[in-house]
């Protein structure tokens, strides 16, 4: 019995917001099939963002609200690749080729930034992710095309300043899923992008069983007894923060092949906001995260989502409620998962102190 | 003769002016369990400190004399170099990461590892750890050590007293280790643990590791010594195999100071015999200050001195009875009983405090003098306030009230608006001074109020509690330096692991000091 | 003379001598334009008034030692309820406004109040605390303003009927109230004085407040914790006060603000707004830790004067409107100056 009790324990969120998400599919009445079909094609595409969040968790740099640095050098690359027009398997492979020294320049300056900012890693990340996007617009809103020569019709309208709005990427479109797909029913399996999400789950459980891997746990634990016995701590984050907007990147690119089309200004907007989300509700925290939490987060998360706008139209008349209610629960899911690790922090810090007094 | 592992000759250190070591020379042989003794500020963390390479030594220019291991001359300039010429330390605060288990912890940065597919192209970083062979090695590290734990538990969970012991296995296990370092290593032990770990010490040292050991505990000196140094104000007392010293040698060598007794004040009050502050088991939780029941009686009227070793609990009394650390226990105040865990209580009833934390608690460092003076005083007395109901802050009386002080106290600075930080540390302290006397307390709680100011400001100091003290004030003055409280407190209390060990009046013999402070009951030091 | 001149450097500091500057650069190519100078330094005497009281309400929770207060969005609902029913019931000019504002205080108040008690116990993570609890604030009230019980037409959809529109106008209420009051022109310059002088009284009201007695208290808790619980000062009171004085002047702030913009906006309309509040505080040469008055003042008349002269200039140079951008890239780029910043003592 206690170990039921232990595991509910352990579990809350995830078990919570399954009863939410009960409730929400009950008043949605929708389709089973149609469900299934909308779930499977979102962790298809989400997926791989949320894991590229375990690896800084670990290495105590906490939420990663930086990924969005990852998302814009995937986007920025993604931006060529319809220039130069590449398509296919190909196409995409050479976009994420080309993706990813940027994502590294992006990840070795955040980690820079990052490491001046001990302590304040998240509300750092989030700023830096502001700042990020306010560049991006301004280059890609008023320098192309004005200042800097760019003529494609494709992206363009002549008349006015910056690439369009939607950037339809039908040569990349479904490049990852379309290669071997599996049918159920309405459902199609994208049995590829699967593949990769699985080996990027396996990549990251053997990262942790190698030397570096060891290293950045120790650094995540505690900083000063990691230097003194040795271990460059500088170093270890900015690596963790490279390595995490890489996957980013990439896992930009698999999202934007899924859907099919760029929304220049907004595509990346959320994506810090909604993978980390996922990843706390799937039960992680700030401190540690599981492959497990994370896929099981992702899940929750949009089936939530899918179920959000229809629950609302049934239950109080309006689907806006309903669209409203999941961006509300997403920031208040990492609202209380701050707060708690806050507070549990300093209880813990407490409670150590206090227990000498009863020697 | 073999070579020594470890031979320092002329070791001399000074800190921004400072003359911490001067000339000590020590010598550790193979296999001999050398232990190193003597009061807080003798000098011992810093020698030890420049053996390891730690930059608090680096930083600040260095160290004279030189450092031989086996014969070789060699100077550290990071603790790594020091681990890789084989000198392990276990230090006094532990290093141990709780998440990672027993293994993880010993092998922390030098784990074990197999080479694999990815490692040959991107490097030896991404190769596999290889855990059954590390989780070998920490088994023969532990067996070495004679402990049963499991080398696959997690730290977290184990009991205080065996986190030594994994510390120890962790510097055992290097394969190289020669001399390892024990900082303290018995004073969060219980008697059991101590006395398993000193088996376990000397067996190390039987299978050829040099220990040098720095402790307290007297009685443990006896027990595990092959060879004894005293070191005292920076400076060797004595070195010597462990047959030629008695306990009470030892005592009165580590705090043997002569006592200028022309300095002694000339008291013109004498203390009454009331006791106005009654305290009755309190215990203090202050980390690294805990106090576990202290029973003790001050008079109306008196300087009481309150010594001991650092560590040991003495300056957990005032802050426990301030309201600033958890307390429990009883304490009466002019016969009325005092509210434990309440600063404003504390302060209301005529209570002040100089604390030893002058940066940290004693003062608003980015503010000006005169606000610091006046600010407690305006918070728990609504003094120099403006009337009516606004409380507005009466800025001409703070600036008169700063000017009385800095002209009385020989405060040295640009004026009242100077800010704080620029003072030098006995500038600091007078201000502190002077906020307490702004307070117009009854009782005054003093702790290390000379700690690293120069030494005309010490003895400035010391007068301006004296004087408080002739204007019928009582005070509780707890200090590291006995000499300080020699000289001006009516009688003296040790503390002793947070409990009280004894009263003596400020003549008794060195001696009685000596073993008072490292453990001995009042009835050994009167049979010795 | 040299160490004169770098020591007022270093009091200023690099930061705002850039931004300084900046804008004199930008002051210079306006008046070779045909802008009018007098015009742009309108407007931004306006946009001074209208987001001054927002940065000086950082002053309060960055002097009580809670950091930047980026859940400034929970006083600013506080004041568009305030403001919601003052326009439910068709009240204009002052009494509209002061509606409002009575209705606001209290209500932030209590809000800040609450707030406090959930940043009092996460010591550390405030600002990231705070960010997310603004955030989660704004989206649960654009649930509230779909089943709002408002009933004025002028205010709800128009077909459907329940439900607050997006944006609402304030012409026919309270807008402009301040601003036009004792409006005057000289050499060009209109000068909303009604506004200028309704921010001067908040910002004298601080002023004042930090020198009483609990001014003081609350200063001393944020610069030294452990000395203002040695004098018997208790932190949770007076970071709890930081917190309520900054919620509520995010309340005034706001009614303040859209009586000048003319608009309400709602729904995800306040999501953003203490970042260019902690960006402008920041700009007048606050830190994290350390935030004075002046600071505030400087601060917003720096920032906002930049933006408001920036836009058309670059419009000359550049098509488009970049002021949003160029707001979000300086906004975000001092913050991530003044974070990137060592503080004593890092936390391990």
């Amino acid at each position: 019995m206690n170990q039921i009790k232990r595991l509910i324990s352990r579990n809350a969120v995830p078990i919570l917001f399954g009863v939410v998400c009960l409730v929400g599919v009950y008043f949605a009445k929708m389709p089973g099939q149609f469900i299934l079909m909308e779930i499977v094609k979102r962790m298809a595409r989400n997926s791989f963002l949320v894991l590229s969040l375990i690896i800084p968790v670990a290495a105590g740099m906490g939420l990663n609200f930086g990924i969005v640095l990852g998302a814009l050098a995937g986007q920025i690359a993604l931006i060529l690749a319809t220039h130069w027009e590449w398509g296919g398997i190909g196409g995409l492979l050479a976009t994420a080729l080309l993706a990813t020294p940027l994502a590294v320049l992006f990840g070795y300056l955040a980690g820079i930034l990052l490491n001046k900012a001990k302590g304040r890693e998240m509300i750092t990340g989030m700023v830096m992710g502001f700042f990020a996007n306010g560049v991006y617009q301004f280059i890609f809103l008023f320098l192309v095309g004005t200042v800097i020569p760019f003529d494609n019709p494709k992206l363009r309208i002549s008349t006015s300043p910056g690439l369009r709005n939607t950037i339809d990427l039908y040569r990349l479109k479904g490049a990852l899923d379309g290669i071997w797909e599996v049918r159920y029913g309405f459902t199609k399996f994208p049995m590829v992008t699967f593949i990769v999400i699985a080996v990027l789950a396996l990549a990251i459980w053997a990262f942790f069983r190698t030397k570096l891997g060891q290293e950045f746990r120790a650094v995540g634990q505690d900083r000063h007894i990691a230097a003194v016995a040795g271990i460059n701590v500088d170093r270890n984050r900015k690596l963790a923060i490279i390595f995490s907007t890489v996957l980013a990147a990439w896992g930009q690119l698999i999202f934007l092949q899924n859907i099919g089309t760029l929304n220049t200004y907004n595509s990346h907007e959320q994506v810090g906001t909604f993978a980390i989300a996922a990843l706390l509700i799937g039960g992680a925290t700030v401190t540690k995260a599981t492959i497990a939490q994370a896929l099981m987060g992702t899940f929750l998360f949009h089936l939530l989502f899918v179920v959000s706008p229809t629950a609302g139209q049934a239950i109080f008349g309006s689907a806006q409620v309903g669209e409203y209610f999941r961006v509300f629960v997403a920031y208040g899911i990492i609202a209380i998962s701050l707060a708690l690790h806050a507070w549990q922090t300093r209880t813990a810090a407490k409670a150590s102190m206090e227990e000498d007094v009863s020697a | 003769m073999s070579v020594p592992v470890l031979e320092m000759r002329g070791i001399s250190k000074a800190f921004f002016g400072t003359q911490v070591l001067k000339d000590v020379n020590l010598t550790v042989e193979r296999g001999q369990i050398h232990c190193l003794v003597g009061e807080n500020g003798a000098g011992k963390s810093t020698l030890m400190n420049i053996l390891f390479g730690m930059p608090v030594i680096t930083n600040t220019g260095g160290y004279e004399g030189d450092l031989f291991i086996n014969g070789e001359k060699k100077s550290f300039d990071s603790p790594r170099a020091a681990i890789e010429t084989g000198i392990g330390m276990v230090h006094q605060e532990f290093m141990l990461l709780p998440g990672f288990t027993v293994t993880e912890n010993i092998k922390l940065n030098r784990e074990l590892t197999k080479a694999n597919p990815f490692s040959a192209i991107f490097g030896e970083k991404l190769e596999t750890l290889n855990r059954a062979q590390m989780a070998k090695d920490a088994r023969t590290a532990l067996d070495r050590l004679g402990m049963t734990i499991d080398e696959w538990a997690p730290v977290a969970g184990l009991p205080v007293g065996y986190l030594q012991f994994v510390e120890i296995a962790r510097e055992i296990d290097k394969e190289n280790l020669q001399l390892l370092v024990l900082d303290e290593p018995t004073a969060v032990l219980t008697e059991s643990e101590a006395e398993q770990f000193l088996e376990v010490i000397k067996r190390l040292a039987q299978s050829g590791i040099s220990i040098l050991f720095i402790t307290h505990r007297l009685d443990e000196v006896m027990a595990v010594a092959d060879r004894i140094t005293i070191l005292k104000d920076g400076e060797l007392v004595s070195t010597g195999p462990k047959e030629e010293y008695t306990i009470s040698q030892i005592a009165e060598l580590m705090v043997g100071r002569k006592v200028d007794t022309a300095s002694r004040r000339t008291r013109t009050r004498q203390p009454s015999d009331e006791v106005v502050l009654q305290i009755r088991g309190l215990r203090v939780n202050m980390p690294g200050e805990t106090l576990r029941g202290i029973d003790l009686d001050v008079r109306k009227g008196e300087i009481l001195g309150l010594g001991g070793l650092a560590g040991h609990g003495k300056v957990g009394l005032a802050n426990g009875i301030m309201g600033l650390y958890p307390s429990q226990g009883q304490v009466l105040y002019e016969g009325r009983e005092l509210p434990l865990n309440n600063t404003q209580a504390a302060l209301k009833a005529g209570l002040a405090f100089v604390s030893e934390d002058r940066r940290g608690v004693g003062l608003v460092l980015e503010d000006t003098i005169a606000n610091n003076i006046v600010l407690t005083s305006m918070q728990s007395q609504d003094r120099f306030l403006k009337p009516g109901f606004l409380k507005l802050k009466d800025e001409k009386k703070i600036l008169e009230h700063a000017r009385e002080f800095i002209d009385k106290f020989d405060i040295r600075c640009t004026g009242p608006d100077q800010i704080v930080r620029r003072l030098s540390g006995g500038n600091q302290q007078k201000v502190c001074l002077a906020r307490a006397f702004t307070q117009q307390p009854k009782l005054l709680f003093v702790s290390e109020p000379t700690r690293g100011i120069d030494v005309g400001a010490k003895s400035r100091v010391l007068e301006l509690i004296v004087e408080l003290n002739e204007m019928g004030v009582t005070v509780v003055f707890t200090s590291s330096e006995l000499a300080e409280l020699r000289s001006i407190a009516d009688r003296i209390a040790i503390v002793y692991e947070g409990r009280l060990a004894g009263f003596l009046p400020p003549d008794a013999p060195d001696v009685a000091f000596g073993l008072l402070m490292a453990g001995k009951s009042l009835e050994e030091v009167a049979a010795r | 003379m040299k160490e004169r001149l770098t020591a007022i450097y270093h009091t200023i500091g690099l930061p705002r001598l850039i931004i300084a500057g900046f804008l004199l650069l930008l002051l210079i190519i306006a008046s070779g334009t045909e802008l009018s100078v007098a015009g742009l330094l309108s407007d931004a005497l306006v946009r001074i008034g209208q987001n001054g009281i927002y940065v000086l309400a950082m002053v309060p929770s960055i002097q009580a030692g809670v950091g930047l207060n980026f859940g400034l969005p929970v006083g600013v609902i506080c004041g568009i309820v305030g403001a919601l029913v003052a326009m439910e019931f068709n009240l204009i000019g002052f009494t509209g406004l002061l509606t409002a504002l009575l209705l606001a205080i209290p209500l932030a108040v209590g809000a800040g109040f609450l707030y406090a008690l959930l940043l009092n116990r996460v010591a550390g993570q405030e600002m990231m605390v705070g960010t997310y609890v603004g955030f989660s604030v704004v989206a649960g009230m654009c649930i509230f303003w779909l089943l709002a019980p408002f009933r004025n037409p002028a205010m709800i959809w128009p077909v459907g009927g329940v439900g607050l529109r997006t944006t609402l106008t304030l012409a026919d209420t309270f807008g402009g109230t301040l601003n036009d009051f004792l409006q005057f022109e000289i050499f060009g310059l209109t000068v909303p004085t009604g506004l200028l002088l309704f921010y001067a009284l908040i910002v004298t009201l601080v002023w004042l407040f930090f020198k009483t007695k609990a001014g003081v208290a609350l200063e001393v808790v944020g610069r030294n914790p452990r000395f203002a619980a040695a004098s018997g000062l208790s932190l949770t009171k007076y970071r709890t006060l930081g917190i309520i004085m900054s919620t509520v002047l995010a309340a005034i702030g706001y009614v303040t603000y859209a009586q000048s913009f003319g608009f309400v906006q709602l729904y995800n309309g306040p999501l953003m707004t203490a970042f260019p509040a902690v960006a402008g505080v920041l700009i007048g040469g606050a830190s994290t830790r350390e935030a004075k008055v002046s600071h505030a003042i400087l601060g917003v008349i720096l920032f906002q004067t930049l933006l408001t002269v920036a836009m058309p200039v670059t419009n000359q140079l550049i098509e488009g409107n970049i002021s949003e951008i160029a707001r979000v890239i300086v906004s975000n780029g001092m913050i991530l100056y003044a974070l990137t910043r060592a503080t004593g003592g890092e936390q391990a």
